[in-house]
């Protein structure tokens, strides 16, 4: 299958500071990747070097099989991008701004309207589409922006950090564009630091950690590759000390999450027993049990601070 | 890429030409700059004529590009200009565009006002048409190279740009013509494009210039290439470091 994103040993050096290190992947039609990584691991100006924006110090980017460094704009022509902090014109209205957006990308003047109205529309800027985006909300200078990304219908989309600082709505109604486009056979190249959000939209994750790629898999591979952290959340009718149960059978440690205590271990099945045992010993009840899997933010933090994947049950 | 081009052009002439440093610079301080040297001298109005057409030229055509970019860094616009299926050179040439048609609708009002009120007859139709179509463009180019810095402070830029243009009226036969200037000026007024445009001027309205009407010409052709050849490298390599910012 031939890739739509295609980047090989792709690097950027700022002066000193080697910002992308020698970094590889591939990104297929009709699917979100997830590009995860605390800030200033490289992110942004991986995405730059694969819109084109910025020239890579080494490697190669491909998209749609054109080499974005030495001729990017065929490219460019089936790209859509949403930057890490960027504005609409806000001087401009909401139509003047898809306007503008539908004419950098040559689109004939009726089909740029008829674009314009359908996704003003979809994204529920109708009614506010002659007012000048500098009296938009944050969420709705948003929303403008991910429309005049797709103004052209492209092949590829980019977002940097598209949700960062949004309202509820603006955020679902972000999600659910964003993940019908995959359906459609869209490559969606989703760069972001909120690890739910990564879990919830992709099908693959890479995570970037100072320039260097630690990590590429579905987010639930991931978890499990990285599942030292299985654990056991229970709540009682009366105030436990978290060491009473540290002292139960396969417990690794115990944490206090507000009302709540978080039980680390390799057997939940086990510790969940005990758990009922100590409760009714103690005369007290469970007002709340689960277990919990390892969560991709474990797997995100254990690779931020350099651990190495840990085996299930370590 | 015409109609690429056009679009960053209309949408440069609906944000900038309002923006308060290009009114600054671009109108009120050459108004004021040549109301200065005229009140209250007694200099005949043929004479006022060329410096008057040829300050309100180069301030205009120059007053755009340097705050276009600056601003586009500040309010976070030019990642997605810079995404757009265009190169950079079209993205430059519209910020020339857009700054050309600035320095030709404003500069049509000291034309008008030398010919309806100050009595100045033009007797080169084409060399006054040149003139203005080529200085408009040569300085509204000379604007993107002043602008190439990397800088999302517009004032940093004006500051840079007015350090450059304005010793050049002093030594390009604005207020003085050429031939009356001492000899070190000059050879100073040589290096000034705005020197072969108050020159080719003063010879479409019948005045004694310096320099002949197709030098004139050569010399501004020659100014506006070398000025978007650099200009070009200069924003290419600072691009990158603009978006850092």
């Amino acid at each position: 299958m031939q890739a739509t994103i295609g980047v090989e040993d792709l690097t950027m050096r700022y002066g000193n500071h080697l910002a992308v290190d020698h970094i590889s992947f591939d990104v297929f039609a009709g699917e979100i990747f997830g590009f995860l990584g605390p800030n200033g691991a490289g992110k942004t100006s991986t995405q730059r070097m694969l819109t084109g924006v910025l020239p890579p110090t080494d490697g190669t980017a491909r998209v749609l099989d054109h080499d974005m460094a030495r001729a990017p704009v065929p490219a460019k022509e089936h790209i859509g991008v949403v930057p890490e902090v960027a504005n609409p014109y806000m001087e401009m209205s909401g139509w003047q701004n898809m306007l503008l957006a539908g004419e950098l990308y040559g689109l004939p003047s009726r089909r740029l309207r008829e674009r314009t109205e359908l996704l003003l529309t979809e994204f529920q800027l109708w009614d506010r589409m002659h007012d000048p985006a500098k009296r938009y909300s944050k969420g709705m200078r948003q929303r403008l922006i991910l429309a005049m990304a797709l103004i052209h219908e492209p092949d590829v989309l980019f977002l940097d950090e598209p949700t960062a600082g949004l309202d509820v709505e603006s955020r679902r109604l972000i999600h659910d564009k964003v993940t019908e486009l995959p359906k459609r056979g869209v490559a969606v190249f989703y760069t972001t630091h909120n690890i739910e959000e990564a879990n919830v939209l992709c099908n693959r994750v890479a995570i970037i950690c100072r320039g260097r790629l630690v990590a590429l898999d579905t987010p639930e591979a991931l978890k499990a590759t990285f599942g030292g952290s299985q654990s056991v959340v229970v709540a009682f009718n009366r105030h436990v000390e978290a060491q009473d149960l540290a002292r139960l059978d396969r417990v690794t440690h115990v944490a206090q999450e507000g009302d709540k205590l978080r039980i680390y271990t390799p057997s939940p099945g086990a510790v969940v027993m005990q758990v009922v045992d100590f409760a009714r010993r103690a005369n007290m009840e469970i007002t709340s049990l689960n277990t919990l899997g390892p969560s991709l933010e474990e797997v995100f933090v254990s690779l931020s601070s350099g651990q190495r994947p840990a085996q299930n049950g370590e | 890429m015409m109609r690429k081009c056009w679009a960053i052009t209309k949408k440069n002439m609906k944000i900038y030409y309002l923006k308060g440093p290009v009114l600054i610079f671009g109108i009120l301080f050459p108004t004021f700059l040549f109301l200065a040297f005229a009140i209250g001298r007694n200099v005949p109005p043929e004479n006022l004529a060329p410096g008057l057409i040829g300050m309100a030229l180069f301030f205009t055509a120059s007053a755009t590009t340097p705050a276009i970019l600056p601003f586009e860094t500040r309010t976070r616009t030019l990642e997605r200009l810079l995404a757009a299926p265009l190169p950079l050179s079209v993205l430059v040439a519209a910020d020339v565009l857009s700054a050309f048609m600035f320095g030709l609708f404003l500069s049509a009002v000291p034309l008008l006002l030398s010919f309806a009120f100050l009595g100045v007859a033009v007797v080169h139709p084409g060399a006054i048409t040149g003139a203005v179509l080529l200085s408009a463009l040569c300085f509204a180019v000379m604007g993107t190279l002043l602008s190439s810095p990397p800088t999302d402070n517009p004032s940093s830029i004006m500051t840079l740009s007015n350090l450059v243009r304005l010793p050049l009226i002093f030594v390009s036969g604005v207020f003085v013509p050429v031939s009356q200037m001492p000899q070190w000026g000059q050879w100073l007024s040589r290096f000034s494009p705005l020197t072969y445009t108050t020159e080719l001027i003063r010879s479409a309205i019948g005045q004694e210039a310096q320099v002949g009407q197709w030098w004139c010409v050569l010399v501004l052709i020659g100014f506006t290439l070398a000025f978007w050849c650099v200009s070009l490298r200069l924003h290419s390599r600072n691009m990158s470091r603009r978006l850092c910012l």
